[in-house]
């Protein structure tokens, strides 16, 4: 149903999850609102003004207000349980990484560092690319998102999963994706006038191509990247 | 009540009757002038509010294009006419912050508060006249402040109404230098405003109401706005140390939300959250209030439950301060904490859908009259439905993972905010606008007003809920830079052109207020044969509000459709025979 409603296309284990929740909330929202803009619009038409008549005189009645009352808690309620156990899955805990990766927001790119062979990052074999996160299918990422100036928000949205960044913080989050190919990754919280085109993508690939990925890319490694400097408005808009 | 007492309390309000022009229009103590001044300041920053949403509405639908009509805005704010980002994320800045803090809450809290609470309470002026003045002026300054910013060099405030730090906190992030910090001076000096008026309304509700009007014989508006008034108090201060914290930051070198110093950027958030969510209750209870007022009144009919209508009103604004972290659930904040958010926040929606229930159980068995006010009254109710149920999905932790931050957000605070609030407001201008200015304002154009923009409205704010389930983030300058979002630009368009209609009927509103002023229908004493004290005395009430002794009142606001009377309304200070006997 998701997709007439413009979801983008779920890659996430997790991401049925929340869209199931999703679906759980639209349909009794749905209903709900219906019951409710029905029942409205019949009293706005049923007891509309007509001469010689006069109204009925009711101040309230406590039954129904109780058990309005009730219902309107057991159904939050329950929706909120609901979302509390999905809500530790991907939050609280989640399944022990496979693969791991740093990624450092910046005014305005994304920075993955994969920590090499030795699974650690901050040595001599860490490999950090601009913009490109490359992961392979059906293994458990974890990443720990940190940022150099301002906050940022790792979102994917095929990945259900936002997270902010937030400097002087280590945040870790998990992920699987069940599809290859190659998705988007958008800066969700506003963090400058280059906000809008922080964007970088995520390559999901197979486990023999991801390695492939490897071997090439530390045979040739990228230029690395410009130490962090202080963002500049871009040209006319600086201020004096 | 006996004529001598009357002449003697209209001899004293009658030298009031012979101060000047300044005295009377500008430097007033009168509290239904201040009331008045208010509503004018907030329709005049409406007026800049609304053209800056249409900037960005023509930025969303056709980005990086030449906006028609605006090529004499100089650079570096415009490019012959095309919007660049900073100037695209200064007018969303500013568009929230002056439609919130210059606006609706001046509406709602500063022109209705002012302008009710001694009317409908029985009292003939507020209880600090001259502090309700300083009140009006300081806020008055601060908005002088906020526009002011746009001239500066760097321009105004770029970092969103919510200001995160510590994106806020340096201006080499933002290459906003003083813009930023004259929105927290401002915001400060507004705060200080706000104070006044609180301390205001509380003191004169909880000791100037007039013989025998106890607490739960108030009208329901007056009950929110009081509500309010606690909320507000309690809330600024913590506001205000936020922005004294920001403003060292920027000029004083300090590092409380900047981590290289080892500052806490999440302080920022909480300190701005925990005065933001009740601030966000500030925005709608009074509107509930005058809702409330005006369903009754026109439905013919005691409103529905009016003690749980106060208990909900006072429930929510305790659950208020229980909440603020569901703004902050992907912030980085333990997970588990935000589990407890998340269950505060699912509580709230309990009292909100009671007092829905209430509204709907007003109008059975009615005899409704379908006024402009009324029509706005039911546009505010269904709209609040829509606008609160949506709050559901991000309110569920792991949905708002994926929704916060898009354009949900945005669609379900404007169905709040302009579908609640903002029609709130036009229904409560159109009702009280006869004992305002002694005039009836225009059914026909408030019912033309009313149909376009609840049309208008619809069609601009609904689709934005598509849009955040695409995943269309907010804030962006430039929606078509990404693949994922190419499916919804027909989207996009739709809504901008939609909001160009909204925006342009607003002038219908404006004009039916300015024309009514000089050509209306005057107004008799109580032209829509409500209860309450207001509707007691002429249109416009003279200083003093009462021309002869203040009323008395003998029984709650709603008797409508009482049996006790032939007429379908039975006033509160109306004196009956049985009601005599039992008040002796």
């Amino acid at each position: 149903m998701l997709e007439y409603l413009y979801f983008p296309h779920d890659i996430s284990t997790f991401g049925p999850q929340v869209d199931w929740l999703f679906e759980l909330i639209f349909w009794i929202v749905i209903v709900v609102w219906a019951v409710v803009m029905i029942a409205m619009l019949v009293l706005m038409i049923r007891y509309r003004a007509r001469p010689g008549r006069k109204a009925q005189y009711i101040e309230g009645n406590s039954r129904l207000e109780i058990i309005w009352t009730m219902a309107t808690a057991a159904i939050l309620l329950a929706v909120a349980f609901m979302s509390r156990s999905t809500w530790a899955d991907i939050k609280e805990h989640g399944p022990p990484g496979q693969v791991f990766y740093l990624v450092n927001g910046k005014q305005f790119n994304w920075e993955f560092t994969y920590p090499g062979p030795d699974g650690k990052f901050g040595t001599k074999h860490d490999l950090t690319i601009e913009n490109e996160l490359h992961v392979p299918v059906n293994k458990v990422v974890r990443i720990d998102l940190t940022s150099k100036d301002v906050i940022h928000s790792f979102f994917v949205p095929n990945l259900r999963l936002k997270q902010d960044v937030v400097p002087g913080h280590v945040i870790q989050v998990w992920f699987e994706a069940t599809e290859t190919g190659q998705y988007e990754i958008a800066c969700a919280e506003l963090c400058g006038f280059g906000h809008s085109g922080m964007k970088a993508d995520l390559i999901v690939q197979s486990q023999e191509d991801f390695d492939k990925w490897l071997k090439d890319t530390y045979a040739h490694p990228p230029a690395p990247p410009a130490p962090a400097a202080p963002a500049t408005p871009p040209q006319g808009a600086s201020p004096k | 009540m006996s004529s001598t007492a009357a002449v003697a309390a209209h001899g004293a309000h009658a030298e009031h009757h012979a101060l000047g022009f300044w005295r009377t229009y500008i430097f007033s103590q009168d509290h239904k002038m201040i009331g008045k001044q208010f509503l004018f300041m907030a329709l005049f920053m409406m007026a800049i509010g609304g053209l800056m949403a249409m900037l960005m509405r023509w930025e969303l639908a056709f980005p990086e294009t030449q906006v028609p009509g605006f090529q004499w805005v100089p650079e570096p704010f415009m490019y012959e006419g095309a919007i660049p980002p900073n100037t695209y994320n200064a007018m969303f800045t500013m568009h929230a912050t002056i439609m919130i803090f210059f606006v609706v809450i001046p509406i709602l809290v500063g022109c209705f508060g002012n302008f009710l609470i001694p009317l409908m309470i029985g009292a003939r002026e507020m209880a600090f006249p001259k502090l309700n003045m300083l009140s009006f002026w300081v806020g008055a300054v601060a908005g002088v402040i906020m526009l002011s910013s746009f001239f500066v060099p760097g321009g105004s405030a770029a970092s969103g109404w919510t200001s995160y730090a510590p994106l806020s906190a340096l201006a080499i992030y933002t290459g906003v230098d003083w813009g930023q910090n004259l929105w927290c001076i401002s915001i400060i000096v507004l705060g200080a405003s706000s104070l006044m008026g609180s301390i205001n309304y509380i003191t004169t509700i909880v000791n100037m109401r007039t013989q025998g009007l106890y607490f739960f014989r108030l009208p329901l508006v007056i009950w929110s706005l009081f509500i309010t008034a606690i909320l507000m108090l309690l809330a600024l201060p913590m506001l205000t140390t936020a922005l004294a914290l920001l403003l060292f930051d920027r000029i004083g070198g300090t590092h409380f939300f900047l981590p290289s110093g080892g500052g806490e950027p999440l302080l920022w958030q909480h300190l701005f959250w925990f005065f933001g969510q009740p601030e966000i209750y500030v925005m709608i209870l009074p509107a509930m209030g005058i809702v409330s007022d005006i369903i009754a009144t026109f439905s013919r009919k005691p409103i529905f439950g009016y003690r749980t209508m106060a208990y909900a009103m006072v429930a929510i604004a305790v659950l208020a301060w229980t909440e603020w972290g569901q703004h902050m659930l992907q912030s980085g904040m333990d997970p588990a904490l935000g589990a407890g958010f998340m269950f505060a926040t699912m509580i709230v929606a309990v009292p909100a859908a009671l007092v829905t229930f209430n509204w709907l159980g007003t109008l059975y068995k009615g005899n409704i009259r379908y006024t402009a006010a009324m029509m706005n009254a039911l546009a505010f109710v269904a709209m609040f439905v829509i606008g609160g149920m949506s709050g559901i999905w991000m309110a569920s932790a792991p949905v708002n993972m994926y929704l916060h931050s898009t354009y949900f957000v945005v669609a379900h605070i404007h169905y709040v905010l302009f579908g609640g609030s903002l029609f709130g407001i036009f229904a409560g201008i159109t009702y009280w606008y006869p004992k305002m200015f002694g005039r009836m304002m225009n059914e026909t154009l408030g019912k033309i007003h009313f149909w376009i923009t609840f049309v208008t409205f619809n069609c601009t704010f609904f689709p934005m809920y598509i849009l955040g389930m695409a995943g269309h983030m907010r804030r962006i300058y430039n929606p078509q830079q990404y693949d994922f979002l190419k499916p919804i630009i027909p989207i996009n368009e739709f809504i901008s052109i939609s909001s160009f209609v909204l925006g342009a009927a607003q002038f219908l509103f404006l004009a039916n207020i300015v024309w009514s002023c000089f050509k209306g229908a005057k107004a008799a004493e109580n032209p829509w044969r409500a209860n309450t004290l207001e509707w007691t005395t002429p249109s416009p009430p003279p200083h003093g509000n009462w021309p002869g002794t203040a009323p008395i009142v003998y029984r709650g606001p709603y008797e409508f459709s009482s049996p006790e009377v032939a007429e379908d309304y039975l006033p509160q200070s109306l004196l009956l025979k049985r009601s005599k006997a039992a008040a002796d």
